[in-house]
């Protein structure tokens, strides 16, 4: 299964979406993120792996700013990120992220989860809002559920949930953080589908994850990171099937051994 | 043999087996008994202790009361007839006395024509608090909700209607101002310029516009002064007043304490530590002789309603501590999700985490209500009549002079009836709730 | 590439004190800060203006002089000659007292109530449920007037312990319950009673060491010692040995019935009833709250927890002693603590049976006599504070252990 069967890769524009130069992060003592460059053009899908405590999340975290990085440059969609708040509310509106354990709101129903946001941050009408949120439930394919509790619904179905409700902003970017790990194999495939297809429509996406089946589908580009530096990147076919660095070979051994 | 062994290893059922019964044993009451009361010598000494202790207790209290006699003027009277009745000084209780003032620890000294009055804002509350208490109730009763606490007011102090309608219009107006900045997208200003517009209406024109809508349309009830408050009508506006006013500060506190914000944490942690460190007698001694030294000078005013500041005040720090809790349990993707969303600190806080968080602290704010409900007891001592004063008083009177018992049994079987139905709601509520977040 | 046209990171524009993250907290600080002090110096100036137009002062100099008034109860002695700082102190120490008494009774009384409750016997399961219930859901103040009406109108007066036709008779023979107090028996200190005490001391220290010595010996050499009748056994036997040695240095004061005159009891200590009331109210309340958290702490404990303990082939004294009880404890001590704080707290109601506490002394008849009505409560108020402190940071102390643990 080559990424080129499955769909020809939509074309990538040269645009900047995420510009990242000598980016440093610390927790306490702990030197986390250590001279991160990356540049990630618009339409660019862009797989992050590596062992865990490597340090993934912590970078995509620090694109949306839910982490402070303490020294370099972020500039997101030609924003930089500072301590200026403007900044910071500005990137967090233009950029989704979907969370490995989902994070819905309980004590909302699925589509006042996805109308919230553009009401609140958007001051988009309600009516306007929910229309939105309902394209974007049936893009997920679950708008039967509209009105349920996330409560109610199976873990994948959640998770697409939590994908629609990032796409009701209408970002420009979309970070996933693990999104199909703490889903049963059956829901996973049904999560896969949805990103595939958002990939398919062109939306800058960087995912952290280990399905390798995914990466190679849709993926422009593969990072490895390990203890806080990124390692390798290449294509995914190049990295998959002749990985430079010795960590990645090992790396590729132990999760495509088993 | 090998035949046989053959057999074994190989083997389909082809006829399901049919459930049986147990072995039979004994049944009924002896079996029950064996097992729940003398299943071992422990057991048996346990039983025999057990009903030991209950003999000891109900020995004199049943017949004493079950002997009680209701219809009587006057305490010697109801000796007179125990005497005719059961021979002389035989213990019998005298609860003549419940049924004669049992209006006064009922409700004190309201006007006697008046006692719709609190009955009818009791209920009022209790059909306020229910979206509030119970999921399944109708949205719509919100809007009751916020109304209520004005209309409760005037029932109870009654006067014009009016002032308690312009009261409730600054809040209106407020909130109408806010709203319309809000929209326009500067939320600090939109707070300033709200709360400003409240306070100018509550100063300048609450009162002249409460005035002229009382000539064209003179609504009023006979105003009720505070000195009438009493009895159980005393405990439950006090407790009730105290806890209702006193969510939005511990709701404020709590989310103080929990902030990153050095100094501001810091006085919170160090009111609600000052709060929680020192009795309430000694809270209700301040309200009662130092309150005043720190008001402008002059301003005396009831001593009801200093009560109830300095109860919301000190009930504020134990209700902020409930809500510290609902706050520690909501998981920290809550926070993530809604700041990767790019909603500001208030609007999580207003949309995402205060819905969740008071959620969870529902029992816990219920029992810090039974606390504090059987707490206005204390005021008692600062010589406001509670139950307990009201008692004193009664037994004070030359009818009743000498009755101790009848009159504490019945006010604690008030207070146990209204407690202990509301910690039973609290214990359902944690139940359901600890369901619910599975 | 496009990168935003931001300032040099060092230019402050006063836009930054709102928008920047590193600025905004420290506005709002100090806009919080201002209203506070605001508040304060608004509270203060009120403050002064009433203190000027009363013609008083703030001063505390009224503590040193003679109070002038007697208190029935004290641990240390006291006339109405010494001053309004010593009768504090009377109070104070009275407080702690009671409050000492109720929390080791509550905890007692609490611990039993709580495994109770959870007996498989049904009868005393349900005795207890009724006992926690009730006490729980009655206010406080009700229980201490009820438990001095018990005192003091259902026993017996003393004139009724005399004689040939006594109706009432001392319990055990050597405490009295009477209308007019508690007699119990004294100890008497006498020749060899500091030897004595060495003698207990140095006993329990062997204890101690026997213990920490058993418990390394098995950890060496996998053989458990006995641990708990050795202990015993080390704690009375030199006791009780150098007390008949010595000559019985120690005497019991036992109360005893004149047999002439006046009916009264002479001998041994008179509890008055007031701190009796007091202390077995607080006691019972406060017991019947923490047999609930005793009870849950239990519960918490799963199942599965014993049954692991069981399946590794501990016995069932061994599984509750090193397997349920550290984690129950862990559960119930924190709120255990908490219970003991209101405990104290809940002192003060012995206003309300006349107990000479510090909330009847220097709240009380000092306040009204001196009409220092700010200091006294100043002082009050920082006294219970500063008993709350102590016994908080105990807690912490406690739970930061555990947490350590928990690593
Ligand atoms: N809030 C924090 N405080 C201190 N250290 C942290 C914090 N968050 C993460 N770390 C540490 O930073 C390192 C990187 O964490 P990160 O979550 O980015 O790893 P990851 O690559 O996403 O791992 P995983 O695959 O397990 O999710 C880890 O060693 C982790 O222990
Ligand atoms: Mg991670």
């Amino acid at each position: 299964m080559t990424d080129a069967a499955l769909a020809p890769p939509p074309p990538v524009s040269g645009e900047v979406a995420v510009q990242i130069t000598g980016m440093n992060k610390w927790y306490g003592q702990f030197h986390v993120l250590r001279d991160i460059d990356l540049t990630v053009t618009k339409g660019e899908r862009i797989v992050i792996c590596g062992p865990s405590g490597s340090g993934k999340s912590t970078l995509i975290r620090c694109i949306n700013r839910l982490e402070e990085h303490q020294s370099g440059q972020i500039v997101v969609d030609g924003t930089e990120l500072t301590s200026n708040l403007k900044n910071v509310d500005k990137v967090r509106s233009e950029v989704g992220m979907v969370f490995q354990h989902f994070n819905l709101f309980p004590h909302l129903t699925v589509l006042e989860n996805c109308t919230l946001a553009p009401i609140w941050v958007r001051k988009v009408p309600k009516r306007e809002a929910e229309e939105t949120a309902m394209h974007f439930l049936h893009k997920v394919r679950i708008p039967e559920q509209a009105h349920k509790y996330p409560g109610q619904l199976s873990g994948g179905q959640q998770q697409r949930v939590a994908i629609a409700r990032s796409l009701c902003m209408r970002p420009k970017i979309m970070l996933f953080d693990e999104p199909t790990s703490a889903l049963d194999p059956e829901m996973i495939k049904e999560v896969l589908d949805t990103m595939i297809e958002l990939a398919r429509d062109g939306m800058t996406m960087l995912c952290v994850t280990h399905e390798m089946g995914f990466a190679q589908a849709v993926a422009n580009r593969v990072i490895f990171m390990d203890q806080g530096q990124i390692v390798e990147q290449n294509t995914p076919r190049e990295f998959f099937n002749n990985p430079r660095s010795e960590r990645s070979k090992l790396f590729l051994s132990q999760i495509l051994g088993h | 043999m090998s035949e046989i062994h053959a057999e074994t290893v190989a083997f389909a059922r082809d006829t399901m087996m049919p459930p049986a019964p147990p072995p039979r044993r004994e049944t009924g009451a002896v079996r029950w008994m064996r097992e729940n009361l003398f299943s071992g010598p422990l057991n048996i000494i346990l039983t025999i202790l057990a009903a030991w202790l209950l003999w000891l207790a109900l020995r004199d209290l049943l017949p004493w009361a079950w002997r009680g006699i209701w219809q009587a003027g006057s305490a010697s009277e109801c000796r007179a007839i125990r005497d005719q009745l059961y021979g002389e000084g035989v213990p019998a209780a005298c609860w003549a006395v419940v049924r004669a003032r049992w209006r006064q620890l009922l409700f004190g000294f309201y006007p006697a024509d008046g006692l719709w009055r609190p009955l009818l804002a009791l209920g009022l509350f209790l059909v306020a608090v229910l979206p509030v208490l119970f999921s399944g109730a109708p949205r719509r009763l919100l809007w009751l909700s916020a109304a209520a606490p004005f209309v409760i007011v005037w029932l109870l102090w009654g006067g014009s209607l009016w002032g308690p309608v312009a009261a409730a219009l600054g809040f209106v107006v407020g909130w109408a101002i806010w709203a319309a900045v809000a929209r326009r997208g500067n939320a600090g200003l939109a707070l300033l310029l709200g709360l400003g517009a409240a306070l100018a209406w509550w100063f300048l024109l609450a009162r002249p516009v409460a005035a002229g809508l009382a000539s064209v349309a003179p609504l009023a009830l006979v105003p009720v002064e505070s000195r009438a408050f009493g009895g159980f009508t005393l405990s439950l506006v006090i407790g009730l007043a105290g806890i209702c006013l006193s969510l939005p500060l511990g709701v404020l506190l709590a989310l103080a304490r929990r902030s990153e914000l050095f100094f501001i944490s810091k006085v919170a942690v160090a009111y609600i530590e000052v709060i929680r460190g020192v009795p309430l007698i000694v809270w209700l001694l301040v309200a009662q002789v130092v309150l005043n030294y720190f008001l402008p000078r002059g301003t005396n005013f009831d001593i009801l309603l200093r009560v109830i500041i300095m109860v919301t005040l000190f009930s504020s720090a134990y209700i902020a501590e409930v809500i510290r809790g609902g706050l520690a349990a909501l998981p920290s993707g809550q926070y993530e999700a809604a700041d990767a969303l790019g909603l500001g600190y208030w609007q999580a806080t207003r949309l995402i985490v205060l819905p969740q968080a008071l959620k969870i602290s529902i029992p816990g704010i219920v029992n810090s209500f039974i606390g504090l409900f059987k707490d206005t007891t204390l005021v008692s001592i600062i010589s406001l009549f509670d139950p307990m004063r009201i008692s004193s008083t009664i037994r004070a009177t030359t009818e009743w002079g000498g009755i101790y018992w009848e009159l504490y049994v019945f006010v604690a079987l008030v207070f146990f009836a209204f407690c202990f139905a509301m910690s039973r709601y609290s214990i359902w509520l944690e139940r359901r709730l600890e369901r619910s977040h599975r | 590439m496009t990168i935003a046209a931001e300032p040099p990171r060092r230019a402050f524009r006063p836009s930054q004190l709102i928008n920047d993250s590193r600025y905004r907290g420290l506005t709002i600080q100090v806009v919080a800060l201002l209203l506070l002090a605001g508040l304060i110096a608004y509270l203060g100036h009120n403050l002064v203006v009433n203190l000027r137009a009363l013609g008083k002062d703030f001063d505390f100099g009224f503590l040193g002089n003679r109070a002038g008034y007697d208190i029935g109860q004290t641990l240390i002695s006291y006339t109405n000659n010494d001053t309004h700082a010593r009768a504090a102190l009377v109070g104070m120490l009275n407080t702690l007292l009671v409050a000492a008494l109720g929390c080791v009774t509550a905890t007692v009384i609490g611990v039993l109530a709580g495994v109770l409750r959870l007996s498989k016997n049904w009868l005393i399961g349900r005795l207890m449920t009724v006992y926690v219930e009730l006490f729980r859901n009655v206010p406080l103040l009700l229980w201490i007037v009820l438990v001095h009406a018990v005192l003091s109108n259902a026993t017996p007066i003393p004139a009724e312990f005399r004689g040939e036709g006594a109706t009432a008779s001392m319990v055990f023979g050597v405490i009295a319950f009477t209308a007019q107090g508690t007699f119990i028996p004294w100890p008497v200190w006498g020749e060899g009673a500091e030897l004595l005490t060495v003698v207990l001391l140095l006993s329990i220290l062997a204890a101690l060491v026997w213990r920490s010595y058993a418990r390394r010996r098995q950890m060496a050499t996998g053989r458990p010692l006995p641990v708990l009748w050795v202990a015993l056994a080390i704690l009375v036997l030199p006791t009780v040995l150098a007390f008949l040695l010595l000559g019985r240095p120690v005497t019991f004061d036992v109360p005893t019935m004149r047999e002439t005159g006046i009916a009264r009891f002479n001998g041994g200590v008179n509890i008055l009833n007031s701190l009796v009331a007091l202390w077995f109210a607080l006691a019972l309340y406060t017991g019947a709250f923490i047999a609930e958290i005793v009870r849950g702490g239990i519960l918490a404990v799963s199942r599965g927890q014993s049954e692991a303990a069981f399946a590794l082939g501990l016995r069932p004294g061994r599984t509750m002693r090193l397997v349920i009880l550290p984690q129950a404890l862990r559960v119930i001590v924190p709120p255990l603590i908490s219970q003991y704080l209101n405990l104290t707290k809940n002192t003060s109601l012995a206003v309300a049976v006349g107990y000479a506490d510090l909330r009847a002394t220097l709240g009380g008849v000092t306040m009204n006599q001196t009409g220092r009505e700010l200091e006294s409560i100043l002082l009050l108020g920082l006294f219970y504070l500063v008993v709350s402190l102590v016994i908080s940071g105990a807690m912490n102390v406690y739970n930061r252990r555990i947490a350590l643990k928990e690593r």
